[in-house]
């Protein structure tokens, strides 16, 4: 039972935490057309300079100081970059955000070095939020913190299960809900918000009322890979710091964008919550089809019991689940879940 | 004998989301019969033309080419079934020359589908084809010219050439003589007359004196319906239109 | 026509020079390495040529090329191991022909799902289906061979006048065969009707539909062809290296492809040639010149992509042309002060960067750094101050030329096609 929760819990933040970066892609990708190949760079960006940044300043300021800076980069790249290729079309615009992303792990490589490197929470966020205790006698309840002398006795007559929740984990889900609610806030209610949506769909027609749509162009990718930034952050010192996070990272978050539909805000949400919970289930999961036959009592033949396909565990299969979800998707329902746009 | 009906439509409908842009279409088109379709701006001409050519999908109602239903087809298939459209904005292949452009309309319908087994400098119907299209459209001199730079009005010829090279019996045309002066519109309205002897024809036009010169009947339509379907003369005289279109057909000084 | 027959002779004679070059190469370059690169620069040429026909020829971009590259490459190990068994009566020289095949197989299968969409959702699924078939070849290890990969050996079945290909020279010429082969074919497809109707899909896909034309069907068989190639490539990498690892269906190749076939030139169609030279010229020498050179080249595949998308052909055919109507004269001036404060550039630039890696990797070895046949004192702020100068100085005046050279290129044009219009009337 507590496998469950905790893993519930677990997979809904590494889901928060693909939604951040990919509700970033999202809004780049409707405002502006462009698939910004390099998005996980700026994630990758962004954990470094918090890093570099926590050690001189602070965890805290580090941590709104490194998205700011990232932001402020990407929006230095649209304008003196990317801009310039806008009018060769979209070709040229993804080839561009691709040669960024060979750029930016090699500056990184060279700045920081090919190994990772210790990025560590700070101490009020190390440790678990909560721990989750199943006792033999006393039943499933919840103690703040660690599980404390309950879990460490070693009893024998009564079983004890103790499963914590990282205060990391925690922190991300609170980070995701708050930059979601600002999000949602931001495009609704305020005027420079309600601006970007309608350039969003229309961005010729803002223009001739009077909105500089390249300046919110450069603001929008700004933001996007602000946001990208701050998932690298918080996603550098819960996982971990290394030149690959960006790869590791990357393809997942285009997955779920396709999945979701390109250009639906809400479809990356409901993409990234089910793809970051299948994927942290499936990891967890060490069962095969061979023996789901012999529990299900069915004999099984020699040849299946040497075969590799039949052998597999759910976990070992789990890093191809969410591209098998991406062949799927897009033989049965190509614009994605929640899609509206055709590319 | 009753003529055969070359295009019918018949309660076609489109919305967009909550707009409703055509209302309800109702026509028929006889074989070898010239239509005009005018009306003011945003009353869904090209809509109504996308919605035969295949573009979309209607909402409702049924579109039959030579009897045979082509609502909900794909482009190609209508097109493989006779059906071939120009559009208001040049859609040509810039980057392929004048000869390569019609060359590229005639091969499918002569037959090659997706050869790679034969060079398309021994295609010879398809190559003698597209020679005797850029000799009608009067192209000859820029066979080897980029489609990209050639002038507008000749980009215009290319337009209606690689339409009605594949041998379509029903042609829509939208707007053909969009942007040309007027000396260019006289010379391409006989263009037209020429290449489209014997065929269907629908045309976009605003230029009244174009569509007055060309068609056989006129149809006028109004916010997404057909208010007027009739012979020029009878158009002329219609109430109904000279109250939607009034100002416009006095300006032309019609 | 007297244009024709200029162009047919033409036509003969590169076509000759490209066997003869081929042919002498290894006469020419004739240490180890260069007949090792040498191998390599023909499977690279197909590989990139494969890939142009889907990008430069459909407008594809595809993230994830080395899929049937890789395919092809493990199927032929299997085979060449099948051969050695005995369990296979299929003569060494026809293997490449079973990757070509595995190419085919695999683009059938997967090209479907790939060419439904089209644009950038197109290349999202060659990305998401690269990463799959990576993923995978870390799962079924019997036929991706796990860590180390899958081995054989080309010397197997019954050798032919003494060609057991046990000498690297026989691969070569084996490799320039099917390399001039794969050449000629894949030019022939340009001038076939799927080929023309392939680039009309690529400028306007839309029109292409209302002239009869299935634009899905167009670019899904260009895609089989494509794959075929890409598999012929694989199969004569898998017989040069005798080994195969799960790198050949990594994203890394099929962003290499990607990289090189753009640098060499997209728009035409020897582009990717030059291209696939410059893949194995980056892999094996430049990669032991410097540490960075990932990021020298990504600097200037982000340049090319900005400044010249038609990659070094477009280059080498748009100052062709200047030159042939007699206007490179005038450009020779400019180009050599962007060469200078280019290189200028390049050394402070290198210089920088390979102290910042000396300093990270090697700082236990004392501060000395050979550069260029200098020694650089790492310690010494002065080196570091003038290699930043030295830099910031190359870019500056390289970027004061450039915008000098924009408008000096655009009047060359435009004279060049005023006189062009004067010669035809």
């Amino acid at each position: 039972m507590e496998f469950f929760l905790i893993s519930m819990l677990n997979g809904l933040s590494y889901g928060l935490l693909l939604f951040m970066l990919s509700s970033g892609l999202t809004l780049i990708f409707s405002m502006m057309g462009v698939l910004n190949f390099a998005h996980a760079s700026f994630y990758m960006l962004g954990a470094y300079v918090a890093y570099t940044l926590a050690g001189v300043i602070g965890f805290w300021p580090a941590l709104i100081l490194a998205p700011i800076l990232t932001g402020a980069a990407g929006a230095l790249f649209e304008s003196q970059v990317l801009r310039k290729v806008h009018k060769h079309g979209h070709v040229s615009e993804l080839l561009v955000t691709f040669g960024l992303s060979y750029i930016v792990l090699e500056l990184v490589q060279l700045l920081w070095g090919r190994v990772a490197v210790e990025f560590n929470p700070p101490a009020v966020l190390q440790g678990p939020v909560f721990t989750l205790i199943n006792h033999a006698e006393q039943g499933l309840y919840l103690v703040s913190g660690a599980g404390g002398t309950v879990c460490s006795a070693i009893d024998s007559a009564v079983r004890v299960i103790c499963t914590p929740f990282p205060a990391t984990r925690a922190f991300i889900m609170a980070t995701a809900l708050a930059m979601v609610i600002s999000l949602w806030w931001v495009l609704t209610r305020t005027r420079a918000g309600l601006v970007i949506q309608a350039a969003l769909t229309h961005p010729e027609t803002v223009e001739t009322l009077g909105h500089n749509v390249p300046r919110i162009f450069m603001l929008v990718f700004a933001m996007g890979t602000g946001l990208a930034a701050l998932a690298g952050v918080i996603g550098g010192f819960t996982f971990i710091t290394e030149p690959a996070m960006a790869a590791t990272v990357g393809s997942v978050v285009f997955v779920v964008v396709v999945v979701g539909g390109m250009g639906s805000l809400s479809g990356a949400f409901l993409a990234s919550l089910l793809i970051g919970i299948i994927q942290t289930f499936a990891v967890a999961i060490d069962y095969s089809f061979l023996q789901l036959l012999e529990d299900a009592g069915l004999a099984s033949t020699v040849y299946m019991q040497n075969n590799s396909f039949a052998k597999l565990t759910v976990s070992q299969v789990a890093p191809i689940l969410p591209y098998l979800f991406l062949v799927l998707i897009l033989i049965f329902r190509p614009r994605g879940l929640l899609g509206k746009r055709e590319t | 004998m009753t003529r055969p009906i070359s295009l019918r439509l018949h309660g076609v409908h489109k919305q967009f989301g909550n707009t409703a842009i055509i209302r309800g279409l109702d026509l028929e088109v006889f074989s070898g019969e010239r239509v005009a379709i005018i009306g003011p701006n945003g009353a869904g001409k090209s809509t109504m033309f996308n919605l035969i050519s295949g573009r979309f999908a209607p909402s409702s109602g049924e579109i039959y080419l030579n009897g045979q239903r082509i609502d909900g087809r794909k482009p190609f298939e209508i097109n493989r079934l006779g059906l071939s459209r120009s559009f208001q904005i040049t859609n040509i292949f810039p980057k392929l020359s004048v000869f390569e452009n019609l060359r590229c309309a005639v091969l499918w319908s002569l037959g090659h589908r997706y050869s790679f087994w034969s060079f398309l400098g021994n295609l010879k119907d398809a190559n003698d084809l597209a020679q005797e299209w850029m000799t009608r459209i009067h192209l000859n001199a820029k066979r080897d010219v980029l489609a990209t730079n050639l002038t507008y009005a000749e980009q215009r010829a290319l337009e209606i050439g690689i339409t009605m090279a594949g041998g379509a019996n029903v042609v829509l045309l939208d707007e053909p003589t969009a942007g040309m002066s007027n000396s260019e519109t006289e010379r391409f309205i006989e263009l037209i007359k020429d290449v489209t002897q014997g065929k269907t024809l629908l045309t976009v036009e605003h230029d009244m004196g174009v569509v007055f010169g060309l068609a056989d009947k006129i149809a006028v339509l109004v916010y997404g319906e057909i208010i007027a379907y009739d012979t020029p003369d009878k158009i002329r005289a219609n109430p109904r239109v000279q109250e939607a279109y009034l100002g416009s057909m006095e300006e032309q000084g019609h | 026509m007297r244009t024709t027959h200029n162009t047919t002779s033409t036509s003969y004679a590169l076509w000759l020079g490209f066997a003869i070059v081929l042919v002498l190469a290894p006469w020419v370059f004739t240490s180890n390495l260069s007949l090792t690169m040498l191998s390599q620069m023909g499977i690279a040429i197909i590989a990139c040529l494969s890939y142009n026909l889907l990008l430069g020829q459909g407008g594809m971009l595809s993230f994830g090329h080395a899929v049937y590259t890789g395919l092809g490459s493990y199927l032929t190990i299997h085979a060449l191991n099948a051969v050695g068994k005995g369990e296979l009566p299929i003569p060494v020289v026809l293997l490449p022909l079973v990757g070509g095949v595995a190419g085919l197989a695999f683009a059938v299968l997967l090209g479907f799902v790939t060419t439904r969409k089209s644009g950038t959702a197109f290349s999202m699924i060659t990305l998401g289906l690269a990463e799959l078939v990576f993923a995978m070849s870390l799962m079924f290890s019997e036929f991706f061979g796990g860590e180390a990969g899958v081995s054989g050996n080309r010397v197997v079945g019954q050798g032919l006048w003494g060609i057991t290909f046990g000498p690297q020279r026989q691969v070569y010429y084996l490799i320039a065969v099917y390399t001039f082969v794969s050449v000629g074919l894949l030019y022939a497809f340009t001038q076939t009707p799927l080929g023309r109707i392939l680039n009309a899909v690529r400028d306007n896909p839309e029109r292409v539909e209302f002239i009869g034309y299935n634009t899905q069907q167009v670019r899904y068989r260009a895609f089989i062809i494509a794959g075929f190639f890409a598999g012929i490539a694989g199969g004569l990498g898998a017989l040069n290296f005798e080994i195969v690892t799960a790198e050949v269906v990594g994203t890394g190749r099929s962003g290499a492809y990607l990289l090189f076939t753009f640098l060499g030139g997209a728009t035409f169609f020897f582009g990717p040639i030059l291209g696939g030279i410059l893949m194995v010229l980056a892999f094996v020498l430049l990669s032991e010149i410097t540490k960075a050179w990932l990021l020298y080249l990504g600097l200037v595949f982000l340049f090319m992509v900005i400044y010249a998308p038609g990659g070094l052909a477009g280059l080498i055919m748009a100052n062709v042309r200047v030159a042939k109507a007699g206007a490179l004269r005038q450009l020779l001036p400019i180009y050599a002060g962007m060469a200078l404060t280019c290189l200028l550039m390049l050394a402070g630039a290198g210089a920088l960067v390979e102290m910042i890696y000396h300093q990270q990797l090697n700082s236990s070895i004392g501060a000395q750094l050979p550069f260029a046949g200098m020694v650089l004192d790492t310690q010494d702020s002065a080196t570091w101050f003038v290699c930043l100068a030295m830099a910031a100085l190359g870019f500056v005046g390289f970027e004061w030329l450039r915008q000098r050279f924009v408008p000096l290129w655009a009047q060359v044009q435009t004279d060049i096609s005023h006189q062009l219009q004067r010669d035809a009337s």
